[in-house]
């Protein structure tokens, strides 16, 4: 399994940011993690959130431009360099990461980070492959 | 005067004239053109019906939409090897719209621009500098033939280039610039920004050529202070064959039809009845020389009036205002007539699919800014801010190659472009001219 991203439309303008959050807040979604990649126009808000599919429901009924993304959630040693061997291991497997972000709570000593890869079923194979363990329920996390 | 034969001819003299050529561009277009055929049986028109210019009401008019579904040459009168040259609105397929001219058709044309210039005081003594675009655009030819035909030295420089422009009209001499007239202000803007050591006042320049866009009383003002020099109206379109249809003269108030190839009528746009002189309607334009391209009752969609005011210069021409507003939606930015159809088109043409949109025109400096919100839907979306980049680039390319304007895209979230009745606000024009 893989874990659903919402990926929602912004623009780079006050107050806008607050209306989606305020849709998955009524909704009572809780974000797990997330994280924003901005222009000078708009902006793309990434999120991990405890229930996907109520959220896009949610945000589709409120007219925001948002679509669910395949993201692997992959566990990397809380020690210094292991990222380092993770994007190593990437780079040999040829894997191109379009974008990653991390999850703030560390998971049974381990830290947990999203990342989007041009190819995900490549990717989750040859993780596999290379012996990372890749987090399926992401609710158990922050929910 | 160019030709005072028929710049100064005697109003009743004039219609007799204006009579004999209908009845011959009638029957011309009647036994030449399938489509004006068809339309004036359908009307329960025919030339030998035509008795008067009263009986210019029973003939059917001629609109935009027309033109477009005979794309290219459905509207041509004449066999394609007696058309010398063709000049074509910006447009996509299907949206652009073609004008041929018969060696005497050019000949015509040079004519009506030469009489323009001879109306701003220019003889074969000056040197036009012509700074409108050359190519399927009428402008620049346009100009060029009628410099020429003047017997003025021309110089066919083109659009843009501002330094280059500034360093012929010092070298060569020019006297009359024709552009338009927010590229007018672009140069005194950039004069004033880079070169402040330019002085016009030191040029032998002394006058503006300017058309191809709307523009007020108030920028004629800013241009003749800023630059010294008089900025004159040429009015033309190219459905009836270009600038030239009618122009300023000296007086700078109104603009002389040249009534001898051009018959004009105003409407009332709603209901088509022709309106007395002197009120304001919709202008309705009839070549009366023209053989390629005959243009019967076609309907500009411009805002005026006609009027004859004993004018000082001596033509006994009609005159209209200054076109004031259109009774469509076309815009003209830059000098390049849009419709709103094109900009659907390129969006569809751009995602296969139409989404909301919105244009905003403003003017900043001196020229035409405009800007194309586009609302991002579900399937315009990505969850990758490079694909929604090049989602505004493609779409920006595209204006540039189908339009010629350059745009400013924005993407924007669904459901913020205002409705009205379900249908989005397309046009919001902040330009003050």
């Amino acid at each position: 399994m893989n874990v659903t991203q919402l990926s929602v439309f912004i623009e780079n303008k006050p107050g806008h940011l607050q209306n989606v959050l305020k849709i998955l807040a009524e909704k009572n979604i809780n974000i797990v993690t997330l994280t924003i990649a901005e222009t000078s126009d708009f902006g793309v808000l990434r999120m991990i959130v405890n229930n996907p599919d109520e959220g896009i429901r949610a945000l589709r009924e409120s007219h925001v431009a948002c679509s669910a993304t395949d993201v692997l959630a992959i566990e990397i040693d809380d020690t210094p360099g292991s990222l380092f061997k993770a994007i190593d291991t990437f780079a040999r497997r040829e894997l191109n990461i379009e974008y990653m972000y991390a999850f703030t709570e560390k998971r049974e000593g381990k830290a947990v980070m999203i990342f989007r890869f041009e190819n995900p079923e490549t990717a989750k194979k040859a993780l596999k492959e290379e012996g990372y363990s890749i987090v399926s329920k992401i609710d158990i996390i922050g929910a | 005067m160019f030709n005072k034969e028929y710049e100064a001819m005697p109003l009743d003299k004039m219609r007799e004239l204006q009579f004999e050529r209908l009845k011959w561009t009638l029957s011309h277009a009647y036994n030449n053109n399938p489509f004006y055929k068809k339309k004036f049986d359908e009307a329960g028109f025919s030339p030998d019906k035509f008795k008067s210019l009263a009986d210019m009401k029973h003939v059917p008019f001629l609109v935009k939409q027309d033109m477009r579904d005979n794309y290219p040459f459905g509207l041509f009168a004449v066999p394609l090897n007696r058309v010398v040259r063709v000049h074509s609105s910006s447009g996509t397929t299907g949206n652009a719209t073609v004008v041929g001219y018969t060696k005497n058709d050019v000949n015509v044309f040079a004519e009506v621009v030469a009489r323009c210039l001879a109306a701003y005081g220019a003889t074969e003594n000056d040197v036009i500098q012509v700074a409108y675009g050359y190519g399927l655009f009428t402008g620049g030819l346009g100009l060029h033939y009628g410099a020429e035909k003047l017997g003025a030295m021309t110089v066919p420089i083109s659009g843009g280039n501002t330094e280059r422009q500034l360093m012929l009209i010092k070298d060569f001499g020019t006297t009359m610039l024709a552009c338009t007239p927010s590229y007018m202000l672009n140069i005194a803007d950039y004069i004033e920004k880079k070169r402040p050591d330019y002085k016009i006042s030191a040029t032998r320049l002394k006058a503006g050529i300017l058309g191809a866009e709307p523009w007020s009383e108030n920028m004629r003002k800013e241009i003749e202070a800023r630059l010294g020099i008089e900025a004159f109206d040429i009015y033309g379109l190219s459905e009836v064959i270009g600038p030239g249809v009618s122009t300023e003269c000296s007086e700078k108030s109104g603009l002389h039809v040249f009534e001898d190839h051009f018959y004009v009528e105003i409407i009332d746009p709603d209901t088509g009845e022709i309106l007395p002189e002197g009120e304001k309607g919709e202008i309705v334009y009839t070549s009366l020389t023209k053989e390629a391209f005959p243009t019967i009752r076609y309907r500009s969609k411009d805002i005026t009036r006609l009027y004859h005011d004993n004018c000082k210069c001596g033509r006994t021409l009609v005159k209209m205002e200054k076109v004031t507003g259109r009774s469509d939606d076309m815009m003209i930015i830059r000098g390049v007539n849009v419709f709103p159809s094109q900009i659907e088109s390129v969006l569809m043409e751009v995602e296969g699919t139409e989404p909301h949109y919105q244009i905003i025109l403003d003017r900043k400096g001196a020229l035409d800014d405009i800007e194309v919100k586009v609302e991002v839907n579900e399937k315009l979306f990505s969850d990758e801010v490079k694909v929604l980049n090049d989602l505004a680039r493609r779409i920006s390319d595209r204006f540039r190659s189908a339009l010629g304007i350059s745009a400013k895209i924005s993407l924007v979230e669904p459901m913020t472009i205002p409705r009205s009745e379900g249908k989005a606000v397309r046009v919001v024009d902040k330009r003050k001219i």
